[in-house]
């Protein structure tokens, strides 16, 4: 595989960006390694190319923002809004990341091993998210479709308002938000979640330890009596 | 003296109540019959200070008019050159306002399409995402960025021609989307990844950003995903228009995009619409002083273009808006009935709805006679887009030559030259929310000396 | 809208170097903030029965030798004076209350940024670029610092609204974000006599805790009072004599950002300000949980 290197120290950030924006064909199958990222924002964002990024160091916002086909790791943490609104791909933060992980992510697979900030997978909208530690409060939401892991515990009003996302946690939930109960587990359920563990290097942890939680359906249609939840 | 007993007790004629008015009343027993409040769609319709209240003055002994025809009015705009590779060049400063697919039909989005490229303007998305009518029709379209993020992609962030980041509209500022069941159509549904049927409910925040500080590095994120090459507008609901643009400016907007209380909406609760926001025309100047303030209002390269919406419907609305400051202005509702909505023609289906024509708002039904803010397939064919779009392209044309007429009469050889001081105002509200002078005086009240 | 800029030095080597590790720092939070900037730095105190009084001139060519003359006839002392630009630090024996009555008197003009033993004040105008030379903030020394640059949402631009705010000796507070209720904070503290020097919402702040504290609260204790009453969101940074603090509001919703180090403490709204310090590799980095109270102390 060839691998290519650009420092950010050295190379302004929009070069980079709009190498990694170009001819798909051309970066295809390639591995991309950025040097002294130092926290700078939006690195990655908008890729469309079955690429290899790998970001060695702490990102800022918005990494591999809009992010399709590509596989972009970041050794390190990540501000806020990593991987918001992927399409496709993977993205892989090894360190901690901020608020709003995966905010309404599309598709793809955002793993994420330490923990994760508030409004984790909010508004998701069918991407699959694994989180190796906790998540902070108001995680999932409104998340509309998609499947949510969460190894570690939950904080405050977990999945507030949710539609049809799937949540599985292993630890414990500070509270639940309007409209969000817990579910029994399918088979089909287990198969979506063992598949993900394997997937985001969990193959360790045993499905049947997590609780599934997901939307009551009650506030589908506005009705009098919910007027509390508002 | 007591009355002869045949002559009756002379009654005081019912007097209605100007406080618990017919329509307060019967609000109040819906409300009573219901527990939920009461949504619909469109803008304010209370009487608010606004364009009519202001007047222009024509030129006389001291300035001269243009002629028309030979001596040139330009109308045309160039929006969002400040960073952007591929800036707006429109013909006219009338552009189409946000309206989503979902609260409208397909075949209104193409109407609308149709009728803007044809008057050379633009169209622009709205919240539920972009749609191959629209697109293939609107040559110039505008992509809305929501806090619902419905439909929200980057392949079709990279084919819009500009951006608009918003922040909240007119009707509803600081409240969310709003689409109800009987509008989510198993194609309405899937643009936006929600099961069919229900009723959604949208945030009024971006989830992944939250104040000016982090709209500016979301500013930049969505510029470095379309490689600059794309204006980047951000729309407020007037609030407080000073603070807001100056913030939206140090952010990194290259357009801001202003819409007052007239402004309308698909759907949300009918207090938000009256009881919260300003009318746009308190809201221009200060948005203005913004610009001016930070030194990016008309300066060369490094500006920031201001479009006003919110109640326009003629040339005169255009010209005054364009002489209170803005560069060019947004039409929703007045599109729409120039699409035909709302049209007397179909006064006997307004009647089966509980309505009449003109008064129409329960859009979030989906029932419109008129097939334009409805999902039904039947309604919706009742809709020709080429026709409609024909309509469309004719108003706007007619706005513009309007606008011409009023400029030339005031000496101006672009629309752009009208200025503040070519106003004056019929009340004291128009006087001091617009800071033109009292007519006949050169009182401005909170500026000048009575 | 802000940058919020913390640093706590525990290397005693690395004491003298406090202004060029935190200068980076600053203007790494120019985006955030390109309206004005500020800092209070603390470093060695002055003797119990001395006072540092730092003042604010609104022009650059205040005569502070004037004033100095001045002072020391009014109160019989030698007070010793170090002027920089439009800003002058005072250190003397005269009593504050005094101090304060005669320059509100004499010298109108002036604007007392803070009165303590150990904690200077310096705020202005301008990027933090232009901030940080007017008052060479790269050649300071100390033991922690509290820092900020602004972009103003609802109050002017001005060197009294720069933050940081103070609300009593050798006590100071930044803040990122935005309160909703401050007009009726303002109002219901002026009530209770405390004096309010700007609309600023993060004034309201800075003196809701002034008053709790007033009232014989603790810190902590003040600021879980603070979550019942302050409406809207902020990342608060406190300083005092020997510590920094550090809270965020239940939402959660502005940045912040820690890195804990054998040597020092640093904290900023974003990892970028972090990135350069010394040996940060090997820091502890994380993010602090909202509605919870973080000190360090020297």
């Amino acid at each position: 595989m060839e691998t290519l290197n650009f420092d950010l120290d050295k190379k302004p950030l929009r070069e980079v960006n709009q190498f990694l924006h170009g001819d798909a064909a051309s970066l295809n199958g390639k591995s991309i390694v950025i040097e002294n990222p130092n926290g700078a924002h939006n690195i990655a964002v908008g890729l469309k190319a079955d690429v290899d990024v790998t970001i060695k160091g702490h990102a800022g916002y918005y990494a591999a923002g809009m992010n399709q086909l590509a596989k972009v790791t970041i050794e390190g943490s990540a501000g806020s809004g990593v991987a918001e609104n992927m399409m496709s791909g993977v993205v892989h933060v090894k360190g901690f990341a901020s608020n709003a992980a995966a905010a309404t992510a599309n598709g793809g697979l955002l793993i994420i091993d330490g923990d994760a900030g508030l409004r984790c997978a909010i508004a998701l909208k069918g991407a699959d998210v694994v989180v190796g530690g906790s998540v902070g409060s108001f995680s999932a939401f409104m998340a509309q479709a998609g499947n949510f892991v969460i190894l570690g515990d939950a904080g405050e009003g977990l999945g507030d308002s949710i539609y049809e996302a799937k949540i599985f946690v292993r630890g414990t939930v500070k509270s639940l938000g309007a409209d969000c109960e817990e579910k029994t587990t399918s088979a089909e359920d287990r198969k979506i979640l063992a598949d993900l563990l394997i997937k985001a290097g969990h193959s360790d942890v045993n499905p049947d330890s997590f609780q599934q939680y997901g939307s009551a359906r009650t506030l589908y249609h506005f009705h009098v009596d919910n007027a509390g939840a508002y | 003296m007591s009355d002869d007993k045949t002559h009756k007790i002379p009654q005081t004629t019912p007097r209605y109540s100007a406080t618990f008015d017919e329509y307060t009343n019967s609000e109040i027993r819906r409300a009573a019959a219901t527990g939920i409040y009461d949504i619909r769609g469109a803008g304010s319709k209370r009487k608010l200070p606004h364009f009519d209240d202001l007047l222009f003055l024509g030129a006389s002994v001291s300035r001269y008019p243009l002629e028309g025809y030979r001596e040139k009015c330009g109308t045309d705009v160039i929006l969002g050159a400040r960073f952007a590779k591929k800036p707006i060049h429109l013909k006219t400063p009338v552009t189409i306002a946000g309206m989503s697919f979902g609260s409208l039909s397909g075949p209104a989005k193409e109407s609308l399409g149709r009728g803007a490229t044809a008057a050379g303007t633009s169209t622009t998305t709205g919240d539920g995402g972009m749609t191959q009518e629209e697109r293939g029709h609107s040559q110039t379209l505008v992509y809305q960025y929501l806090p619902s993020r419905y439909g929200m992609n980057p392949d079709d962030l990279r084919k819009a021609d500009a951006i608009e980041l918003v922040i909240g509209q007119g009707a509803k500022p600081g409240g969310g989307g709003m689409l109800l069941g009987q509008k989510i159509t198993k194609r309405v549904a899937k643009m936006r990844c929600l099961p069919e049927g229900i009723d959604q409910r949208s945030s009024c925040r971006h989830p992944d950003w939250t104040g000016p500080d982090d709209l500016e590095i979301k500013i930049a994120e969505l510029r470095e995903i379309t490689d600059w090459e794309k204006p980047i507008y951000v729309k407020i609901g007037a609030t407080r228009p000073y603070f807001d643009v100056a913030l939206a400016v140090k952010a990194g907007a290259d357009v801001v995009v202003l819409d007052g209380m007239q402004g309308g909406t698909a759907a949300t609760q009918e207090v938000f619409i009256e009881h919260v926001g300003l009318p746009i025309l308190a809201a221009i100047r200060p948005a203005v002083k913004a610009l001016q303030d930070l030194g990016v209002y008309r300066n060369g390269k490094n500006s920031v273009q201001l479009i006003v919406s919110g109640g326009i419907r003629n040339g005169a609305d255009v010209a005054k808006a364009i002489a209170l400051g803005a560069d060019a202005v947004a039409i929703g509702t007045a599109a729409l009935i120039a699409l035909g909505d709302n049209d007397p023609h179909l006064e006997e289906e307004y009647n089966k709805l509980g309505t009449t024509a003109g008064a129409y708002d329960d859009w979030h039904e989906g029932k419109d006679p008129a097939g334009i803010t409805t999902q039904d397939p039947e309604l919706m064919k009742r809709l020709d887009p080429i026709k409609a779009g024909h309509r469309l392209a004719n108003y706007i044309a007619v706005m513009t030559m309007e606008a011409q007429v009023v400029a030339r009469a005031c000496g101006k050889s672009h629309l752009h030259n009208l200025e503040p001081e070519d106003l004056v105002a019929l009340t004291i509200e128009a006087s001091a929310m617009a800071q033109v002078p009292l007519a006949g005086t050169s009182w401005i009240p909170g500026v000048t000396k009575f | 809208m802000c940058g919020i800029v913390g640093l706590l030095v525990r290397n005693q080597k690395m004491r003298d170097s406090i202004g060029e590790l935190m200068l980076p720092m600053l203007i790494g939070m120019t985006e955030r903030g390109p309206d004005s900037a500020g800092l209070a730095i603390f470093g060695e105190p002055v003797n119990a029965n001395e006072r540092k009084f730092n003042f604010f001139a609104g022009t650059a060519d205040f005569n502070w030798a004037q004033f100095a003359q001045d002072f020391d006839k009014q109160f019989s002392t030698k007070s010793s004076s170090a002027p920089k630009a439009n800003h002058l630090v005072l250190t003397t024996t005269a009593a504050p209350d005094l101090v304060k009555a005669w320059v509100k008197q004499q010298y109108p003009q002036l604007h007392l940024l803070s009165v303590g033993r150990s904690m200077d004040i310096y705020k202005d105008v301008g990027t933090p670029a232009e901030v940080a030379a007017r008052y060479d903030f790269k050649n300071f020394k100390g033991t922690h610092l509290v820092a900020h640059t602004r972009m103003a949402t609802e109050s002017a631009i001005t060197p009294a609204h720069a933050h940081p705010f103070t609300a009593g000796e050798d006590w100071c507070l930044v803040h990122n974000g935005s309160l909703s209720n401050a007009h009726s904070l303002r109002r219901k503290l002026e009530h209770l006599g405390i004096e309010f020097e700007t609309d600023n919402d993060t004034e309201a702040a800075c003196r809701f805790l002034q008053w709790r504290m007033r009232e014989g609260d603790d810190l902590e204790t003040a600021l879980n009072k603070g979550f019942e009453e302050l409406d809207g969101f902020y990342t608060l940074l406190m300083g005092t004599s020997n510590q920094l603090a550090l809270v965020r509001d239940p939402f959660g919703c502005k940045p912040a950002i820690i890195a804990e180090h054998p040597d020092y403490v640093a904290i900023a709204s974003e990892f970028r300000s972090l990135a350069h310090l010394p040996d940060i590799k090997n820091a502890k980095v994380f993010e602090p949980s909202p509605k919870e109270m973080y000190v360090w102390k020297l």
